[in-house]
């Protein structure tokens, strides 16, 4: 043992026990979750609206798909339809799970693309500033200058409608955001001296990258991302909406609340499901994305 | 034990025999509410200031002085602190004033400056706009008088040339003058009690020692009251009528400038005196102060300092020792001082004395 | 070449010597750094910012350099540059007699083993989200060194410096308080077996009483692994305490170095005793009426002509404007050479206060 006067080695009795229990960082982060109901409550909620969409199949009781002339917009409870039917006599509550899986994917999965490229794009932007930041930023902007509907619009319009254009089309749009929270987030981390530790350490800038600029910058763009969800499945309802997504019959919230739309007079509450279905899961993601950003920052 | 005295604070003021002090706390206590844990940061402070007067509060960081100080002016989050005892500025009580009350406070009779100008001053507004407003806030007068006001405060804090100063933003000027300004908008109303949280620290020695001046120049002209809040003994040296020893929340000892700095009596006093880096010979070791201050989330019970202090024996570690008081008020807590013949006097204890009483 | 797995056994006979102990352990020639300023759609350099303006200097093996000056005085620009961490402008860099970052000389891969940085401010120096003992593995992995080894090495270090292995190598940084992070950050920085240590404000952030056991560990440090130190800081009490000669830089210029000793009991220019003069008492009884030295450092963007310092120096003349004084060949001085950049210093400047030439003396 060193004779040096230490922090705690001198003093047993002041150190032995530490007032708050060592955990990593995730533990910290879920000790705080752990008591935020509301999150926790959404994060239940979102749980259970995925399971509901994966057993879709299993789940419900019609084929969503299958019309009946005879019961055309009946309202909730009718017979057999617990939530009624649409304008095409199909049932809803099918409808609305197998719709579900529709928006669901189209909610999440460009959500993990544009997460994955805009947030290499802006890590590389930050790390490196100078021309790579200028030639990387600038051509984000460039997308930022449309209103993000309208680029959506616009990109749908050419690529032309079905699943994969629709979530080629989200993508490119969800991009810009994510690599700007990105790159913010990375020259800032860039800045600081443990960076620069590691370089006097004689490491490579990958080396440097992995081991200490992505952990670093890997909570805000997260939490970024998870907001974009919501607007990503509103964005992707409103593209069928259009008529530039999903193509009918298939079940899509969006698609729903518009061929429901001219039967807003006749069954009203039934012609709201798949609006009250986009709302409460893109409220669920917002308010699980605040929580996490509560629970992810680590000052102190 | 029983020649330890509980020091009479309403005696011990000699201010006290000619008015009653403008700043009077009692028994301050702030807690800081998570659900992970309680926080005591201030732990019982009481204490008298009379109008005119600088008080030093003197700590490390955790001590508590600037959250004590922060609790006179109500800036914590009213959710997550619980403050208790009794805080009389002029003849308000800040613990139960009304809100409304409290934002006509603040500014007015009760100033602050803090450590980084740039936090404290808005950069979109110029320097001449932000006391203008402040003037024209709180004396309901308009934007000429307002500007006017500023430029006579700018020249106050001695700006050099002020008229220029009054159009700049304050990115635009050096930390010093930055200071100054946020100075000049803290003075703006004639405040009674200007509070400071370490505005020297993050300055260069030359620019601090200008600042110090400056400040104690202006708290006499204007007859202010002041609270300052340091890490820094040759800071408290130069500034302080009183001084204030914090640690773990509480005033371990208090007294005049000149009896704290030059004849202190607790052993964290001295020991953090000792401690400072002051021309001492090379090669010769200095006399650190073992161990980290305490963790307020789980406070010892007894003496906070017990942990860490050189003399402690049991009775240390079973209560916090009531103020031993002299005749001039020179107070400390700890169960090895006693008053004698008209000054405190620090003997070690001995453990088996201690045990017994 | 030394490898880094090499450790001091004999602070006489150091392995890793290579010049003897009559070469400096570390010559600083001529170095400069000027920061372009740019502006406008073009983007065009407007202006430069001065940081490093040709300082000279060198450092004995074993001695600790302090390096004083104000805030934007390129203390921090000059660690930097050091490290290599920016490019310079111009100069070299000497190690242990070899040229670095030439073709014959000491690759800058060997010279980041042999020089160490301690950073300022503990809370952005440590990697937030590592455990304390992987901030300091990494270096050594990062140089070759087996995971398994890295980790018991950060465990003896952390030994080393005062935190017990067993408590503290799973800790984040924000679980430690300020001084328990800066050992954390000399731990790291010994890492890679370094010889010579740059503490770049090191102790400025702490409280006193933590100042203190930090500066006694770095004394105790420097002892048991035979280490030289340049000890960077704006604290004129804290660098007397713990350094053998002084340099003193104002506005990116050496304005004096010398001893400790001589340095601080006879300052020879009028900016360092003004710094000197702004040290604070703590005798109450002893406050300072009047600041010493007026106004801020001026910008570095725009220095001032001729003695940089002539715009807040009482003893300013026009020959102070008009020429810049020299400080004479710091390379070729001796460690106990006393030099001054002032014209009062120097015999025959044209200052009214400078001393007689011998010309003058005998009235020739």
């Amino acid at each position: 043992m060193s004779v040096i006067p230490a922090d705690s080695a001198s003093l047993p009795a002041a150190q032995g026990a530490p007032a708050t229990k060592v955990r990593g960082y995730w533990g910290s982060v879920w000790n705080r979750l752990r008591y935020d109901y509301v999150t926790l409550f959404c994060l239940g909620l979102i749980i259970v609206i995925i399971l509901l969409a994966v057993f879709a199949p299993w789940l419900s009781p019609m084929d969503p798909e299958k019309s009946s002339m005879a019961n055309r917009l009946r309202p909730i409870g009718y017979k057999k339809y617990l939530l009624g039917t649409d304008e095409q006599g199909r049932d809803m509550v099918s409808r609305l799970l197998w719709g579900g899986r529709v928006s669901l994917m189209m909610g999440i999965l460009p959500v993990v693309f544009a997460t994955l490229v805009g947030g290499m794009f802006g890590v590389v932007a930050g790390y490196y500033g100078g021309k790579v930041n200028m030639v990387i930023m600038r051509t984000m902007d460039i997308f930022f200058a449309f209103p993000s509907v309208l680029l959506a619009v616009a990109i749908a319009g050419s690529l032309g409608g079905g699943i994969g254009n629709q979530m080629l089309t989200l993508t490119v749009v969800l991009i810009p955001p994510i690599c700007r929270v990105a790159e913010t987030a990375t020259s800032q981390v860039r800045a600081l001296d443990f960076v620069d530790a590691a370089r006097a350490s004689g490491a490579s800038t990958i080396s440097i990258l992995f081991s200490h600029v992505l952990i670093n910058v890997l909570s805000p763009v997260l939490v970024y991302s998870s907001t974009l969800v919501s607007i990503s499945i509103i964005l992707a309802s409103g593209l069928s909406f259009l008529g530039l997504g999903v193509s009918p019959p298939t079940a899509d919230w969006g698609l729903m609340l518009s061929t429901l739309r001219q039967s807003i007079y006749v069954q009203p509450i039934v012609t709201a499901l798949p609006g009250i279905a986009i709302l409460i899961t893109s409220i669920a993601f917002n308010l699980v994305s605040d929580g996490l950003r509560q629970a992810m920052d680590v000052k102190a | 034990m029983n020649q330890i005295q509980t020091p009479d604070l309403t005696l011990a003021e000699p201010a006290r025999a000619k008015a009653a002090p403008f700043v009077k706390v009692r028994d301050l206590k702030v807690k800081f509410v998570s659900r992970e844990a309680t926080v005591q940061a201030v732990n019982g402070v009481s204490f008298d200031l009379a109008r005119g007067e600088v008080l030093c509060v003197i700590g490390e960081s955790g001590s508590g002085k600037s959250v004590m100080m922060r609790s006179l002016l109500r800036l914590h989050p009213k959710k997550r602190s619980v403050i208790e005892g009794s805080m009389l500025v002029g003849d308000n009580e800040i613990t139960t004033v009304s809100d409304k009350k409290m934002t006509e406070l603040r500014g007015s009779t009760i100033s602050m400056i803090f450590q980084e100008p740039m936090t404290a001053l808005d950069p979109l507004y110029t320097i001449g706009d932000q006391i203008a407003e402040t003037v024209m806030r709180h004396q309901k007068v308009d934007r000429d008088a307002g500007m006017k006001r500023a430029l006579e405060l700018l020249e106050l804090v001695r700006v050099p040339s002020p008229e220029r100063r009054l159009k700049a933003y304050p990115h635009e000027l050096s930390g010093g003058l930055r200071q100054r300004a946020m100075i000049a908008v803290a003075l703006s109303c004639n405040p009674s009690l200007l509070l400071a949280d370490e505005p020297t620290t993050a300055l260069d020695a030359s620019v601090q020692i200008q600042v110090l001046v400056l400040l104690r120049k202006l708290q006499r002209e204007l007859g202010m009251s002041m609270i300052f809040v340091t890490h820094d003994l040759g800071v408290a040296a130069q500034i302080a009528d009183k001084v204030a020893v914090m640690y773990a929340g509480r005033m371990i000892e208090y007294g005049e400038a000149r009896d704290v700095l030059v004849n202190p009596q607790h052993p964290y006093t001295k020991a953090m005196l000792a401690s400072t880096v002051k021309d001492q010979h090379k090669g010769e070791a200095l006399e650190a102060i073992a161990g980290t201050p305490p963790d307020l989330r789980a406070l010892p019970p007894g003496c906070s300092f017990a942990p860490r202090c050189k003399f402690a024996v049991d009775a240390c570690r079973a209560a916090m020792p009531e103020p031993v008081s002299d005749a001039r008020g020179h107070y400390a807590r700890c169960i090895g001082v006693e008053s004698t013949g008209g000054a405190l006097r620090f003997a070690a204890p001995k453990p088996e004395l201690a045990l017994a009483g | 070449m030394t490898l880094v797995t090499e450790t001091a056994i004999d602070a006489a006979a150091d392995p890793r010597d290579r010049g003897g102990p009559a070469q400096p352990m570390l010559i600083v020639e001529n170095i400069k750094k000027y920061f372009p300023i740019r502006a406008g759609l073009l983007n065009r350099k407007v202006a430069e910012v001065k940081a490093v303006d040709d300082i000279s200097f060198y450092v004995m093996k074993g001695e600790t350099l302090g390096i004083v000056g104000e805030s934007g005085c390129g203390k921090s620009t000059l660690a930097r540059l050091l490290m290599y961490l920016i490019e310079r402008d111009e100069g070299n860099l000497v190690l242990d007699g070899d040229l670095v970052g030439e073709k014959s000389g000491v690759p800058i891969d060997a010279l980041r083993r042999s020089l160490q940085m301690v950073f300022q401010d503990s809370y952005s120096s440590l990697n937030p989200r590592l455990p304390i003992e992987q901030s300091i593995a990494y270096g050594p992995k990062v140089q070759g060194i087996k995971p398994k080894k890295a980790k018991e090495q950060a465990q003896d270090l952390l030994g080393k410096v005062g935190l017990r292995p067993n408590l503290f190598s799973q800790r984040y940084p924000h679980e430690l308080s300020g001084g328990q992070k800066q050992r954390v950050n000399i731990a790291r920085a010994l890492a890679l077996d370094p010889r010579l240590l740059i503490l770049d404000e090191a102790v400025s952030a702490l409280d006193k009483s933590v100042e203190a056991q930090v500066l006694n560990l770095l004394s105790e440090l420097k002892e048991q692994l035979n280490l030289t130190y340049i000890f960077i800081s704006h604290d004129l009490h804290v660098v007397q305490y713990i350094s053998d000669r002084v340099l003193v830089m104002y506005l990116g210029q050496v304005v004096e170095i010398g001893p400790v000793d001589k340095l601080y009991s006879n300052p020879k220019h009028p900016y360092t005793q003004a710094l000197l003069a702004c040290r604070l008492s703590m005798d109450p009884d002893e406050r300072v009426d009047a600041a010493p030295l007026a106004g801020d450092p001026p910008n570095p963007v725009n220095p001032p002509s001729g003695c940089r310092f002539h715009t807040r120096c009482p003893h300013a003349e026009d020959i102070c404007m008009a020429k810049a004084p020299a400080l004479g060949d710091v390379l070729k001085a001796t460690p106990d050479q006393h030099l001054a950049a002032c014209h009062m210093a120097q015999a025959g400047s044209g200052h009214s206060k400078a001393p007689a030439t011998l010309a003058e003396l005998f009235n020739i």
